[in-house]
């Protein structure tokens, strides 16, 4: 994975530059916008899912706490919000340091529960901080300066995005090749030998967690600052579940599945629309298809049947 | 002063006496061997000096200092190295890649300059891949060195771990059982690779059923039976210890 993982990152590159051109109508830059920011949440979550082995079911809360950060410092406390950005991801490591360095010590279903447990919660203090919040109806957010420039056209936002997601993918592909990497990937293999080589698996645990919180919570707040509104169901269980869902689809432990799952399954509902009321059903029994047929997910099973490394 | 220094050891599980006032030491450059009839609580000790488990009485000590209750990762950092009865083989990486997990502890395991590609932590990366891959032509698994760790044959998922606990540059190598479920020719490799450890400077504690291996190695001999120490000495002492025959060949014979 070392020379020829230029290849698919320039493909992707060159993807993501023409891909505005060939979109009809800004319904459809809208929908690759919302796309590619999935994609760049699923690929932080696969990094804790897929390569580390651990599961985490409150994500959307750590998305939602970046949203709020960008929206709520900005609008009533004069942050610029850049700051605010960068207060929501120091607000949601912390958080997720502290949440984490007791519950690593537990096995499996402990952090799935705890961290099902923490979401409720943080959807529960928007839902309930309505002065701050604006409650269950959600509030407005200003638009993203920074040194004088806004972003406010959605070909702004599309390069802005598509700028992260490549540097995202780049630098995902380069931890996971690492020892840093290596060292989460062998634990999630196994634990007593990791820590036999010397691997603190703890300590290795938390910092996956907490990176992947701080990197959802940086998308929550660009996700805030594209749509320019943000409502509690960001942080809402479903979503969480959503983002799971994706990485599952899309292949754990796979970088370009990640990119993939999320495609999918933004454009999902969409295509699904014309099903009036039984898209949620079409949508489950896809997904309950594509586990039976496809338990490892799509990426490495189509790099299974075209004999490539599938990472 | 002895390598290893194990004095009184104990732990119980529930009611199971394990392993009772087990004592003995280990002197650096030897090969030594642990035997016994099965649960006789060889793992276990195995599992005590490694900080698997913290033992509920007696004491460990390496180069004199007291390690009993360190934690594995700790222990890894002083020299300790094992192999594991249960394969412990990480199953979603390649066989390269486990081996390089065993030098964990010599990198600059830095996230930053991880995910930046840095330059000089790729130099590093790249001298230990080739490290790797002499570690595997080592233990005689030249030709899986682009495999799949899942792709690989039972007896070589074996030499992975030893290639794997050799990366550590270890002091003080736990062999458990390397031998078990390997063919005739298998089992001969390795009792000379176990040879060749040795002789490239690592203190090797080995436990193994196989008694010819045992007998051909080990400089000297620990018997557990039920947990306790039955007899420990030089092959020809524990070749000819009435308790040995009776409790060992009873079990085997
Ligand atoms: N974690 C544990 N919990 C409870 N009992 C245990 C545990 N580990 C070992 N034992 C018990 O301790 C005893 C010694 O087991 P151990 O695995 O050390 O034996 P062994 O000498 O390695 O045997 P073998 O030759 O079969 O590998 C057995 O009775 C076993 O059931
Ligand atoms: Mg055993």
């Amino acid at each position: 994975m070392t020379t020829s993982r230029y290849l698919p990152l320039g493909a992707l590159a060159a993807g993501l530059l023409v891909l505005p051109w060939l979109l009809p109508n800004s319904f459809y830059l809208d929908l690759a916008i919302r796309m590619a920011i999935n994609a760049i949440i699923v690929l932080g979550l696969n990094l804790l899912i897929g390569f580390a082995g651990q599961i985490s079911l409150g994500h959307a809360g750590f998305l939602g706490l970046g949203a709020y950060a960008s929206a709520v410092l900005p609008t009533h406390f004069g942050w610029p919000p850049l700051a605010a950005m960068l207060a929501g991801m120091a607000l949601t490591g912390v958080l997720a340091a502290l949440v984490a360095r007791p519950i690593f010590r537990l096995k499996g279903h402990y952090l799935a529960m705890a961290t099902l447990g923490l979401g409720i919660i943080l959807n529960i203090v928007v839902r309930n901080e309505a002065q701050w919040t604006g409650g269950p109806d959600g509030m407005p957010v200003l638009p993203f300066e920074v040194a004088g420039l806004t972003l406010s056209r959605d070909w702004h936002w599309w390069w802005l995005v598509s700028a992260l997601l490549l540097l995202s993918v780049w630098m995902a592909q380069n931890l996971m090749d690492s020892p840093f990497g290596r060292a989460l990937r062998a634990l999630h293999g196994s634990e007593v030998a990791s820590r036999g080589v010397g691997v603190d698996v703890a300590g290795y645990k938390v910092a996956i967690f907490v990176l992947s919180a701080m990197f959802a919570s940086l998308m929550g707040s660009i996700t805030a600052h594209y749509v320019g509104f943000v409502t509690p169901n960001v942080a809402d269980f479903f979503h969480s579940i959503e983002l799971v869902t994706m990485v599952v689809i899309g292949g754990m432990a796979s970088v370009y599945g990640s990119l993939l799952g999320a495609v999918l399954l933004t454009a999902l509902p969409q295509l699904l629309a014309t099903f009036e009321g039984w898209e949620t059903v079409v949508f489950g029994a896809i997904l309950m298809l594509c586990m039976i047929f496809l338990p490892k997910g799509l990426a490495p099973t189509l790099a299974a049947r075209f004999g490539k490394g599938g990472q | 002063m002895a390598l290893l220094e194990v004095s009184e050891l104990s732990i119980q599980f529930g009611g199971v006496k394990a392993v009772q006032a087990v004592s003995f030491s280990i002197d650096a450059g030897m090969i030594y061997a642990v035997i016994g009839p099965n649960g006789a609580g060889k793992t276990t000790l195995f599992n005590l000096i490694t900080g698997v488990y913290a033992p509920t009485a007696g004491s460990i000590r390496l180069d004199g200092q007291p390690v009993h209750g360190l934690t594995p990762d700790r222990l890894a950092q002083r020299g300790v190295a094992r192999t594991f009865q249960n394969l412990q083989v990480c199953m979603n990486m390649l066989a390269i890649e486990n081996v390089m997990v065993g030098a964990h502890l010599r990198l600059d395991r830095s996230l930053f300059k991880a995910a930046l590609r840095w330059p000089a932590l790729r130099r590093a990366d790249a001298a230990l891949r080739d490290e790797a891959a002499e570690l595997m032509r080592f233990v005689g698994l030249a030709q899986y060195l682009t495999a799949r760790a899942d792709s690989m044959p039972y007896g070589a998922l074996k030499r992975l771990e030893i290639a794997r606990a050799l990366a550590m540059r270890p002091r003080l190598l736990f062999l458990d059982e390397p031998a078990a479920g390997l063919n005739p020719k298998e089992t001969q490799e390795v009792d000379a690779l176990v040879r060749r450890i040795a002789d490239a400077g690592v203190t090797v504690v080995l436990v193994e059923h196989d008694m010819k291996m045992v007998m051909n190695l080990s400089e000297r001999i620990l018997v557990l039976d039920y947990g306790k120490k039955l007899a420990e000495g030089n092959r020809d002492e524990i070749r000819r210890n009435p308790d040995v025959i009776a409790a060992y060949l009873g079990a085997h014979a």
